[in-house]
């Protein structure tokens, strides 16, 4: 239950992670609730479920980057793939243990997103976003190209997760990897705007200057954002590098770097919990453009043999429209939309 | 050094950069007068070269009227486009705009190949000669063709914004908004005359480039091409893209050539002035001819 108005007399129950115990006890509930997914969900849904998992964890990364620090970022994509690269790596030549790589990857992730957010110390606004964009192209070069890291063409081969000679290789236990991940990046990201920090890079987005002259290090910030939405990025790759157990140079391409901005912009910006309902969102858009394609098709006309062939442009062009449209009619996202819910509950009858 | 080799680089970079000149040209006219960042420009290229192929081998009309029913299409295009998606995103943060036309860019380059199939179509030919010789080089005939027209068309934009009352108008609009409207300029018109040129031009382009490459949804790469070549003349001046344009054109050739002779990476082109565009942004942020924004406090 919400309370009706500002009741809080103290700068700490203010700053409360949780704002009303009733909050928190949702929020256990539903992670009681994940926690027992894979004994109640089928192979498909739990899926379904990692892939939000590792793609929410890169997306609250770019959230924090683009939403809460006001950088915009092309290249969210070519530091996920850099992660996944990485972990294998640390994997297969150094025999690092998967459940240290995993965080090592995302280590080395933030090294190369620090040295490609130098940039962002001189320049900012649009010209940030292309210099990202060249970002992009150079780390998908660089995928292509450097044999001894990614394996070039071929891919690299990644090891499934495995503690104490138990291995985490079916969906049903990585399920539980993801979900840890996920629990200390969304915890970390929440404590972080609550930290000196946090509102330096919020300092740092609503008036800069203004944020220099209280004694802010803007270059420091900016680029330490950066470091921070790469980490993210770095450990979401190398979830799905694991999960996957192949990595291949080409999945990671100026699209898929569109697609992490459009779950942000989806889910809302400036919003932990907006991000994963977005990473939600654009995994489950597909899934459900093919589900309605396959609906068409049952139906006793049948669809249309062109429908079907054009599924994969289908689903591309859903992701488009989706970002376009919630731009023009839900600017802040479906964050926003949920937060109006709650507000109509809480007035709930008397709207005013 | 293979210098025959190498002249026939430069050359080829000239041609290439001349149209992307042109693209950049489209780029920065929309930034000036709406001060959006198109990233749908490449899917412009696409967009018209695809209707002006399906004029051509789809119903057989003749090269003129399907390329001036192209530009028609395209001009209409453009104006819709500006007039149901970009209008309500007036006065949104940077990023909402960036991200629009990245959504746009992304669902027309799937339509098209949705519509059209994503193998190299060839253009019917449309010269006798495929090729003349020029100082001992071969150089296709539609690609001086193309920088003929490229050259035309930045002529005629110098001639519409320097005599024109409508690109008076539309400088004026690039200048100050609210003192263009105060003096009576309809801002939301020009917004759309920005649009429908660029979109007519960038067609042009992307014809071009069809007929000597063949169409594919590989033109819309164009539009990611011209963000060194704006970022090195600077964004908001058009002098700067024609002239980065053609810098970038001619360094992508040059990339190649040092790649071929010495290097041996393999496709450095493509990557080349993507590093070439990160120095300079370190450098001069603002470009060769862009305004220097001036911070006080």
């Amino acid at each position: 239950m919400r309370p009706s108005g500002q009741f809080k007399t103290s700068y700490r129950a203010d700053m409360r992670l949780f704002d009303t115990p009733a909050s928190r006890g949702f929020c256990i509930a539903g992670l009681l609730l994940l926690a027992a997914a894979p004994l109640l969900a089928g192979d498909y849904l739990l899926n379904l479920l990692i892939q939000i998992g590792y793609l929410g964890i890169a997306a609250l990364g770019l959230n924090i980057l683009v939403g809460f620090s006001g950088q915009i970022s092309l290249g969210q994509s070519a530091f996920f793939g850099f992660g996944a690269f990485a972990s294998a790596w640390l994997n297969n030549e150094l025999g690092v243990p998967v459940a240290l790589s995993i965080p090592l990857a995302g280590l080395w992730t933030t090294a190369a997103g620090l040295l490609f957010g130098v940039p962002a110390a001189r320049v900012k606004g649009l010209y940030l976003a292309i210099a990202t964009l060249a970002s992009q192209f150079i780390l998908q070069d660089f995928f292509a190209r450097a044999e001894w890291f990614s394996g070039g063409s071929h891919g690299a081969q990644a090891q499934p997760f495995s503690l104490f000679g138990f291995a985490f290789d079916s969906d049903r236990s990585y399920f539980y990897i993801v979900l840890l991940w996920l629990m200390l990046a969304v915890t970390a990201a929440a404590n972080l705007m609550r930290s000196r920090d946090g509102r330096a890079l919020v300092a740092l987005r609503d008036h800069y200057l203004g944020a220099e002259m209280m004694g802010v290090n803007l270059t420091k910030y900016r680029i330490l954002a950066f470091g921070i939405a790469a980490f993210y990025a770095g450990i979401g790759g190398a979830l799905y590098g694991h999960y996957l157990g192949y990595v291949s140079a080409e999945g990671f391409t100026i699209l898929h770097s569109v697609q992490f901005l459009g779950m942000i912009i989806i889910g809302g910006l400036a919003s932990v919990m907006g991000s994963l309902l977005g990473a939600a969102f654009m995994v489950l858009l597909p899934e459900f453009m093919g589900a309605l394609v396959s609906g068409l098709a049952a139906l006793p006309g049948g669809a249309p043999p062109w429908l079907a062939a054009g599924l994969p442009y289908l689903r591309e062009m859903a992701i488009g429209l989706a970002i376009v449209l919630f731009l023009i009619f839900e600017p802040d996202g479906l964050a926003h939309r949920w937060r109006r819910i709650r507000a109509w509950w809480k007035l709930y009858p008397f709207s005013y | 050094m293979n210098t025959g080799l190498l002249l026939q680089l430069v050359i080829n970079g000239v041609i290439v950069g001349t149209l992307y000149g042109v693209v950049a040209m489209c780029f920065v006219l929309i930034y000036k007068a709406s001060q959006i960042v198109n990233f749908a420009q490449g899917e412009f290229l696409l967009i018209g070269a695809w209707v002006c192929w399906w004029l051509l081998s789809g119903l057989q009309l003749p090269f003129a009227a399907a390329f001036l029913l192209t530009l028609l299409f395209m001009g209409i295009f453009g104006v819709l486009l500006q007039v149901v998606v970009l209008r309500p995103m007036i006065g949104e943060p940077i990023i909402s705009v960036i991200m629009v036309t990245i959504g746009l860019s992304i669902f027309f380059q799937a339509a098209a190949k949705w519509l059209f199939g994503v193998f190299v179509q060839p253009f019917p030919p449309i010269f006798q000669t495929a090729s003349v010789s020029l100082l001992g080089m071969q150089v296709q005939s539609i690609y001086l063709l193309g920088m003929a027209i490229a050259l035309l068309v930045m002529i005629a934009f110098a001639c519409f914004f320097k005599m024109s009352r409508t690109g008076l108008a539309m400088r004026a609009t690039a200048f100050d908004q609210q003192v263009a409207q105060s003096l009576g300029i309809s801002v939301k018109r020009m917004f759309a005359i920005s649009w429908a040129i660029s979109a007519m031009v960038s067609a042009v382009a992307g014809v071009v480039v069809g007929v000597v490459n063949g169409v594919s949804a590989e033109l819309s790469f164009f539009g990611i091409k011209v963000f060194p070549a704006v970022i090195l003349g600077g964004l908001d001046s058009i002098v700067g893209a024609v002239l980065g344009g053609l810098i970038v054109g001619v360094l992508e050739n040059l990339a190649e050539f040092a790649d071929g002779q010495w290097l041996h990476i393999g496709g450095l082109f493509n990557i080349a002035p993507f590093y070439v565009l990160v120095l300079i942004l370190m450098i001069r942020p603002y470009g060769l001819f862009g305004t220097e924004d001036i911070e006080r406090v």
